[in-house]
């Protein structure tokens, strides 16, 4: 027996509604069981004192570039910065040149995956042929292929008929539908918020509605076709409020919040400078106060950073012409930390729940848990340590990062993918 | 004016900035600087200010990444008429389609030893990047929809010249307000000297937003017109026709286009700006373009004498004694 011990730690896991101080007990890649078992003699003990102790976090929105954009990231250098950010499993979007729309590319994910030896990978498919949007992809293969839900991500499914079938078919394999939601018409290639901030610098304006037009579609297609749908960035306070009645009225749709659009608003712009240039983009401070109460009241399920890395020299451009995303994945735990933890806004529990066991479920992945003979991806949280955010030491292939220089509390201090440690905070 | 800001120059004069880049960030005694240096350029008599040598030995560059004519040449000739080198960068297309980034393009002329970039360029921040990434001084002549701030400059200082002064004033900025810079810039430099300043145009074209700026909103000429001791009208361009924001020329000219008869509404003193170019017969009829309210050639020559001022705020010495 190679009996691993974590003590001493603060063991969050919400699929059990835990929260003590107590042991995770490891078994090769498998959980043996949390709590005390007088019976086991471990092999290796770790000390967890200070920190706490939870399921491997998933992180269920990135971009991994590879295949096609390697100078932007890669999955070796994506999981990379993973690890670092706590986070064991990623499902990476399948805006990727080719699309990940066939079998064979979603496999080459797994692939490449294995070969970096990170996190975990689990791609998702795109909802239609190289998500030009006109027809459905193999959805079946790409399910063998071991896509876990599917996306045009980046762009929207413009055909409600085409979105509506897409709902129907992903039902008989129970995978979520993932929305971009977006009327392209009205959003107009926009470059930031349309509002007054918009306004003052004359830059073009993507306004919330574009974004609620659609999510209110896809709600409706999904209560028609009993079809599961998880929006995506949300970014507006009248998205949360569609989500939030939507479920109210039993439709399977779940939430979803990146960490920039609670912590950053259109005022931002006014640097000009193009890391804060994403889409959905940056709103107003009505629509993060609306994006929190979502988060708190269960609207929003998701936590996850629609990490999208760009390279400098595409970043580093006139605002209009540089692309939009933001990397997260190593600033994803502190910045949730200040804006959810430390304001009181959710307990560690919420927030860690929406971290591990709620992406788990929407993806239909055996992560997220501490349960006995779950796979052993356990992240080891420092809550208290102090450090400021400095892009050029991460392991990211990009920079493209709003943060740099915020002063932040709580990392990733050791970090363990299938029982074997594979980051460790020096 | 109570000002607490270091004073670069004796007196009243008050200029500490190395860039120009937009009129919102000034405080109103720094615009106040500008109108009267620029005053000491405008020479009473000739046709054009005396030449000077406040700028000899000063590289000054003029980086159009958008076509213009008159406010290059503008620039151009201020900074000759001040003793500078000049040299012209014009390119259409953008940094991606020239397979440079406009940044290295703009450090690749800056290497030649640089004084002053005069950056035009159709992208809101841009002038503000390269004042981030150069050394040289930057000076914004219009970036995409925000500001133009010479323009504004020029605009203010030929209403001050004409109604001699500009606080308490009524300035009706009429057309395109959500894609102008013009617009912009006046707003800003208007209401830090005092003046009241009514937007009108159509609904599509002005953002509900802007009150927050400060100024009001009006959509019909014909109201608002008595009211105003100065009318600015905007050009319309035609490629906002075709994407839906409003349904005709014709109905634009109708609406909201300055001719004979509805100028009798107006203050018989009215004074007539416009940026330029204007499409004769549609924002403005001949008659009334060419009649005894109107400044435009006004306007232009004074833009000379603004530009002049900014160059030489920016980067020149105090003439040799």
């Amino acid at each position: 027996m190679n009996i691993l011990c974590i003590s001493n730690g603060r063991v969050i896991d919400p699929s059990q509604n835990l929260d003590q101080v107590t042991e995770v007990w490891v078994h090769g890649d498998r959980i043996l069981g949390v709590g005390p078992h007088p019976e086991l003699r471990a092999d290796h003990t770790l000390d967890a004192s200070g920190k706490i102790v939870t399921p491997g976090l998933i992180d269920m929105h990135v971009h991994l570039r590879e295949p096609g954009r390697e100078e932007d990231e890669t999955i070796a250098t994506g999981t990379a910065a993973a690890l670092a950010g706590g986070v064991t499993s990623v499902a990476c979007m399948p805006n990727t040149e080719p699309a990940i729309d066939s079998q064979a590319a979603a496999e080459f994910v797994y692939l490449q995956a294995e070969r970096a030896g990170n996190a975990n990978v689990f791609p998702i498919g795109a909802i239609t042929k190289g998500r030009h949007g006109k027809e459905l992809a193999e959805i079946g293969g790409l399910v063998d292929g071991g896509a876990v839900g599917f996306t045009d991500d980046g762009a929207p499914v413009v055909s409600s008929e085409i979105m509506r079938r897409a709902l129907e078919y992903c039902r008989m394999f129970d995978k979520a539908v993932l929305s971009h939601s977006e009327d392209l018409e009205l959003s107009r290639n926009g470059v930031m918020n349309e509002g007054f901030e918009s306004m003052r610098l004359g830059l073009r304006g993507y306004p919330g509605i574009a974004e609620e037009v659609m999510i209110y579609r896809d709600i409706a297609l999904a209560e028609l076709t009993g079809g599961r749908l998880h929006v995506l960035h949300v970014s507006t306070a009248g998205s949360v409020d569609l989500i939030r009645r939507g479920k109210q009225r039993g439709a399977r749709v779940t939430g979803e919040a990146c960490p920039h659009h609670f912590t950053l608003t259109d005022r931002c712009l006014r640097t000009f400078d193009s890391n804060f240039k994403m889409s959905p983009p940056l709103r107003t401070e009505a629509d993060v106060q609306a994006i929190l109460e979502g988060l708190k009241d269960g609207t929003l399920d998701v936590l996850a950073t629609d990490h999208a890395p760009h390279a400098p020299e595409k970043k580093m451009v006139e605002l209009e012409l540089a692309p939009n995303g933001i990397i997260g994945l190593e600033t994803f735990l502190p910045i949730c930390i200040k804006a959810l933890i430390e304001p009181g806004i959710l307990t560690w529990s919420q927030m860690i729940e929406k971290m591990t066991i709620n992406p788990a479920r929407v993806l239909g992945i055996d992560r997220g848990t501490l349960k006995p003979n779950a796979i052993a991806d356990i992240t080891l949280i420092d809550p208290t340590r102090e450090w400021t955010i400095d892009p050029t030491q991460f392991r990211s292939r990009s920079r493209n990062c709003p943060y740099a220089g915020w002063k932040v509390r709580g990392w990733a201090a050791t970090v363990l993918v299938g029982g074997v440690v594979k980051f460790e905070r020096k | 004016m109570k000002v607490d800001l270091p004073a670069r120059e004796s007196g009243k004069m008050i200029w500490t900035r190395r860039h120009l880049l937009g009129l919102e960030e000034l405080h109103p005694q720094e615009i106040v600087t500008i109108l009267d240096m620029a005053e000491e350029f405008t020479d009473s008599g000739g046709n054009r200010p005396r030449k000077r040598t406040n700028l000899r030995g000063k590289v000054v560059v003029n980086l159009f990444f958008e076509p213009s004519t008159r406010t290059r040449t503008s620039f151009g000739l201020a900074a000759r008429q001040l003793g500078a080198d000049t040299i012209d960068f014009s390119s259409s297309g953008s940094s991606v389609s020239k397979g440079e980034t406009f940044i290295d393009t703009a450090k690749n002329i800056e290497a030649l030893g640089i004084d002053l970039a005069v950056v035009r360029h159709s992208v809101p921040g841009a002038p503000h990047l390269l004042s981030q990434h150069l050394n040289c001084g930057v000076v914004n002549a219009g970036d995409g929809a925000h500001e133009h701030p010479t323009q504004g400059l020029l605009d203010i200082f030929t209403i001050r010249q004409v109604k001699g002064h500009v606080e308490g004033l009524t300035v009706g900025l009429v057309g395109d307000i959500a894609h102008s810079r013009v617009a912009r810039s006046n707003i800003h430099g208007l209401l830090k000297l005092g003046a009241r300043v009514i937007v009108c145009g159509p609904s599509t074209l002005i953002p509900p937003t802007v009150e927050r700026l400060g100024v009001e909103v009006a959509h019909r000429l014909d109201d608002i017109l008595p009211l105003c001791d100065v009318v600015n009208v905007l050009r319309i361009q035609f490629e906002r026709q075709r994407s839906g924001l409003f349904p005709s020329i014709q109905e634009y000219s109708r609406l909201f286009g300055m001719h004979s008869e509805r100028l009798r509404r107006a203050k018989p003193d009215l004074l007539l700006l416009a940026p330029g170019p204007i499409n004769r017969g549609v924002e403005l009829t001949p008659e009334v373009a060419d009649g005894p309210n109107s400044a435009i050639l006004k306007q232009v020559k004074n833009g000379l004498a603004v530009r002049m001022a900014v160059l030489y705020l920016l980067a020149g010495q105090p003439p040799e004694a």
